[in-house]
């Protein structure tokens, strides 16, 4: 009953929408009562989907195998979190939470929405219906997620052992909050260019979306790529795979659209640009989903390959990409100019930082579809990898960190006073640092070189915002940009650490025997049987010492039965300035494992790096709304006692 | 230097423009010489892998070919796609679903006529297989299904 409740719930929703849509652009009603019930269906359509959801979560829980895509991707003995989280971890069910949080989105621009007014948030909850429907559309006649099986399977297939995972249990769902996050201002901008009402009014409407979808963005790249790199076990942290692209391109357009959206808000200028971003952050959104869910491009990350599915999600990327960029085309001559700025001004740095994001965007969006398009027009098939994307994206991102040494030190719309002083100590600690990197170590490449000199000369310039300034009354947004940029800084010099001061050893050794890596000797013991719920796996026990104390690393080879996979459990162990990491290797004719080990100098600050930037966001968010509550208020205020 | 209201969204227009021409001239600069990233013998007997050009190499290892050397952690193995065959050497833990006869990915450059992999590609399922192998999966399916 359960799956048919769900079903049923999925296409109310859709109805909702399309009944929605159909409100939202003139049917029936006069205005004022016509955006009170667009709103209403709007609400009903993000609880109907949320239902539905739900169905799907009830059935994973209590592993129902009569339910196909439970019976395809679960198993009764699995730990309740990977039942729970098995739910997503398939096609149909994470283009399910895709239309949810699509769904619930809208349905919280109608709940909370008051900043626009009543004919601009009517069409935005219009535009907010096409595109669910659509997704709406694709899951009921294409991927429908409750299909029966008959007859029941006594056991399911069981979830890959790759991902079962705690963090990867709620990575997706992260990401997707993200990307589908960027909807939203998707269909601000699709509704303000309907009704040509683009100013700062809706600018301050799309920040705090815009704002929280980049912040799970932030966290789910973040998360993803510390999961790629201790889960797959080859000690990296970013592959340049499509799967990763897929993210980071959205991610790239909404940090572009988060500047420029703040210099609407701010200063009313960068209005046809500001519109540009937000249809095409979600557009990269959707792409993202293109790509990953069709599996059409060459992906170790490749869960789900069906290319009708793919064709399906290419039409609806067509219909909504081609479609607002056409309404883009045909309302921009009508778009009020901004207010003027020099070229030397806090404008002209965020024109540069957003000029820089987008032709890195274009970089990773030509080197990811590149394969597609060689493929379409000559038939031959080859891939973009590590080679093309390291060479060209990587200095352009170390540049774009060199601008933000400059662009915060910079005043709104002119800047005549002498701007040196202000540049002064981020230069100056990067060039210092240039030179020390010559003398201190003179063989590492060039990026990571520039990487350590660029990050350290960050540090201080992303404080420098602060320098002069009341710190108690100086705005939590402000605080915010600062510890994102620092962040920036943080993330750049841990990459640049590991590219370049990284130690290997790869080894075949006996019990008893001593291997050393860095500055590190490591003490091979013994290799024990170990189980899990639902896994048996060999233990090797390492004693790494440096200096006096020992540290106790259990590197894992795991064995999952249902399905039957091995999985390498890294063991990795952390300390203040660096990783020691660990993967067992095969026993060989003579009795000997092979062991890897790497000692990575601050790898950690990667991620410390994207946490912190998130945490910048989290700030901003938090202080921007904090302050526009109290205006509010002020204002309710002066209106009861004039 | 001060700029005219009027003439500033042209400014900004052409700068975009010029960015996005400047992003695809450089992709394609890019792409030039390293878009064949994925090749196989048949290419390699080609030249398409120059040497010391880091590439990604797909193919069957050949059955028989597979040598693990003394030292342990080195593996010697012949890759081949049905019309050519490339010899690999790789220092390193192989994954799992690595074996003779089955399917591989490899990353690494040309050293004269050896392969030499810095990675073998871990599969994160045994249905997993890049596109540019489908015409090889004739005699390949009944290892890796």
């Amino acid at each position: 009953m359960i799956a048919e409740a769900g079903l049923a719930a999925l296409w109310l929703a859709a109805a909702l929408a399309l009944l929605q849509l159909g409100l939202a652009f003139g049917l029936g009603g006069g205005e004022g009562r016509r955006i009170a019930t667009v709103q209403a269906v709007a609400i009903g359509q993000g609880l109907m989907s949320a239902i539905a959801f739900a169905a799907l979560l009830a059935l994973f829980l209590r592993s129902d195998m009569s339910v196909l895509l439970v019976a395809s991707n679960s198993h009764s003995q699995k730990p309740w979190l990977y039942k729970f989280a098995g739910a997503w971890g398939n096609h149909e069910g994470s283009m399910l939470l895709w239309v949810t949080v699509l769904a619930l989105a809208g349905a919280a621009v109608a709940l909370f929405e008051r900043r626009l007014d009543e004919r601009t948030l009517g069409a935005t909850l219009g535009a907010q219906a096409a595109l669910a429907l659509g997704f709406f559309a694709f899951l009921l006649f294409a991927s429908n997620p409750f299909e029966r099986l008959n007859p029941a399977p006594l056991e399911g297939r069981g979830l890959n052992p790759l991902l079962q995972d705690p963090g990867l249990a709620f990575h997706p769902p992260t990401l997707y909050l993200g990307y589908v996050g960027l909807s939203v201002a998707f269909s601000l901008a699709v509704g303000a260019l309907i009704t040509r009402d683009v100013g700062p009014a809706l600018a301050r409407a799309m920040r705090p979306w815009v704002l929280a979808a980049w912040i799970l963005l932030t966290l789910g790249i973040t998360a993803g790529s510390y999961w790629a790199y201790y889960e797959l076990g080859w000690g990296g942290w970013w592959f340049w795979d499509p799967v990763e692209n897929a993210s980071l391109m959205p991610w790239l357009a909404a940090t572009a659209l988060l500047h420029s959206v703040n210099v609407l808000a701010a200063r009313g200028g960068l209005r046809a640009w500001t519109m540009m971003l937000a249809l095409i952050a979600f557009s990269m959104s959707m792409v993202g989903t293109f790509l990953v869910r069709s599996g059409i491009l060459t992906s170790v990350h490749s869960f789900a390959v069906d290319p009708a599915r793919g064709s399906f999600i290419l039409a609806l990327l067509t219909i909504y990409i081609g479609g607002a960029l056409f309404l883009f085309a045909l309302r921009i001559g009508d778009v009020k100019e901004g207010a003027p700025f020099e070229v030397v001004s806090r404008e002209g740095g965020l024109v540069a930082n957003n000029l820089l994001l987008s032709v890195i965007l274009g970089i990773v969006f030509v080197g990811t579809l590149y394969p597609l398009f060689a493929e379409a027009m000559t038939g031959e098939k080859l891939s973009v990898g590590p080679p093309y994307f390291d060479s060209v994206a990587s200095p352009l991102a170390l540049a774009l960190a060199a601008m933000m040494i400059i662009a915060p030190q910079l005043r709104w719309r002119r800047d005549s006073a002498p701007i040196l002083p202000r540049l002064l100590p981020g230069v100056f600690v990067a060039l210092a640092i240039l030179g020390l990197t010559f003398w201190a170590a003179p063989t590492i490449g060039w990026l990571p070189r520039l990487g350590l000199a660029i990050g350290l000369g960050l540090v201080p310039a992303s404080f420098q915002p602060l320098f002069g300034r009341s710190l108690r009354r100086t705005p939590l947004a402000t605080y915010g940009m600062v510890i994102a940029h620092l962040g920036v800084a943080v993330a750049i010099l841990g990459a640049a650490s590991d590219s370049a001061f990284t130690k290997e050893k790869l080894a075949s050794v006996r019990s008893g025997q001593t291997v050393d890596v860095g500055p590190w000797l490591v003490n091979f013991r013994s290799v024990m049987p170990v189980a899990g719920q639902n896994w048996t796996a060999l233990e090797a026990e390492l004693r790494a010492s440096r200096g006096s104390g020992v540290n106790v690393l259990r590197p894992q080879s795991r064995f999952f039965s249902e399905p039957p996979t091995t999985t390498n459990e890294a063991a990795i162990e952390s300390f203040w300035n660096g990783q020691l990491y660990a993967v067992l290797g095969e026993r060989d004719a003579d009795g000997r494992w092979q062991l890897r080990l790497w000692w990575k100098p601050f790898v950690t600050l990667i991620w410390l790096g994207g946490f912190l930037i998130a945490l910048g966001g989290v700030m901003a968010l938090a202080g921007r709304s904090w302050t526009e509550r109290r205006q509010r208020r002020r204002l309710a205020d002066m209106e009861l006692y004039p | 230097m001060t700029i005219r209201p009027k003439h500033q969204r042209l400014i900004l227009l052409s700068l975009a423009l010029v960015a996005l021409m400047g992003a695809v001239l450089l992709a394609m600069w890019g792409l030039q010489d390293r878009a064949a990233y994925f090749v196989t013998p048949v290419d390699i007997a080609a030249g398409k892998a120059g040497d010391g050009r880091a590439v990604r190499l797909g193919g069957m290892v050949v059955n028989g070919s597979l040598r693990r050397n003394a030292d342990g952690v080195t593996v010697d193995f012949i890759v081949g796609d049905g019309k050519a065959t490339t010899p690999v050497r790789f220092r390193g833990i192989t994954p799992d679903l690595f074996r003779e006869g089955s399917g591989v990915v490899a990353e690494g450059r040309m050293e004269g006529d050896l392969f030499v992999a810095d990675t073998i590609l871990a599969k994160h399922d045994e249905r997993y297989m890049p596109p540019q192998m489908e015409p090889m999966t004739g005699n390949m399916t009944a290892n890796v299904q």
